[in-house]
């Protein structure tokens, strides 16, 4: 984090490098205060449940922050994130830790760069998949 | 794309509007969604810092704007089912969002569509909602999709 990423830094195919989250319980209520999204499946396990899901499950928007922050890391203060999207496919539970992933997929002539995202958790399945699109400065 | 089991008020629904909102972007709320997320990039809490890196003040993290109210969808636009969860979001950024920003929302009903998958038969809601400053300016739109199900007995 923090430190400058330049055009001339990246090529097609190379890997962000990975940021590991580990979600709690306790999280999730912070995040459902900062975020003002009280929807009871992401802190009552007896809602969540009678919501036919496995039990509290994470915020789609937290895991979409966790990976605005694998691009936001990565790019540093000079780049700029111009568009970010995803998917949730899988649900994930606190209390395991998932980690953010991507490849740089395109590289385009006017200096825009196209990514491939994801969340993958320790055993390989992916509950959250995405695009981004991001521009760096270049060191000429 | 089928609208089967869709109620015909929801799909008249699709091009509505809500009515604009303004947000303060509060320093100290910016703070505390970044803790939250368990961020701790000095440019959404560090003034100086995010001064140096030429914000106008400390920054708004790029999924900050879910936090951000926006007026609701007339009454109308409601699934018949009960339950909800988020398929996802498509977020495009065009400025950056700074505390001491005034951002206007405003969310339309982008379409409605129905599909059966591993929770039942699901109605998909997409809402586009726009975000402008104070400058009359458009820094991010995000469309999201909601998936509606009705849900079962355990």
């Amino acid at each position: 984090m923090n430190q400058n990423l330049f055009l001339e830094d990246i090529s097609t195919g190379m890997a962000i490098p990975t940021i590991k989250k580990d979600p709690t319980t306790q999280q999730l209520v912070k995040y459902a205060g900062a975020s003002g999204d009280f929807y009871q499946i992401h802190y009552d396990m007896e809602y969540a449940k009678n919501n036919g899901l496995p039990g509290i499950i994470l915020h789609g928007a937290l895991k979409n922050a966790f990976l605005a922050q694998l691009l936001t890391d990565w790019i540093g203060p000079l780049g700029k994130l111009t568009k970010l999207e995803v998917q949730y496919r899988g649900m994930d539970l606190p209390g395991v830790p998932v980690y953010a992933k991507g490849n740089v997929n395109e590289i385009s002539a006017n200096g825009t760069i196209s990514c491939e995202i994801w969340l993958e958790k320790e055993d390989g399945e992916k509950t959250t998949v995405g695009k981004a699109v991001i521009s760096l400065p270049s060191k000429n | 794309m089928a609208r089967e089991n869709i109620p015909k008020d929801l799909i008249n629904a699709i091009g509505t509007e809500s009515s604009p909102l303004e947000n303060d972007i509060e320093k100290g709320a910016i703070k505390r969604f970044a803790e939250a997320i368990e961020d701790s990039n000095p440019v959404y809490i560090d003034e100086s810092y995010a001064k140096k890196s030429n914000y106008r003040n400390v920054v708004a993290p790029p999924t900050f704007l879910r936090s951000v109210n926006t007026n609701p969808l007339p009454e109308n636009i409601k699934s018949p089912y009960s339950a909800v969860v988020d398929g996802g979001s498509v977020w495009e950024y065009f400025e950056p969002v700074c505390a001491g920003d005034v951002i206007t929302t405003k969310t339309k009903l982008q379409d409605v569509f129905d599909r059966d998958g591993r929770l039942g038969n699901m109605i998909f809601i997409v809402r586009v909602t726009s975000y402008t400053n104070q400058k009359s300016k458009l820094v991010a739109t995000q469309t999201t999709t909601s998936i509606t199900y009705e849900p079962k007995e355990n």
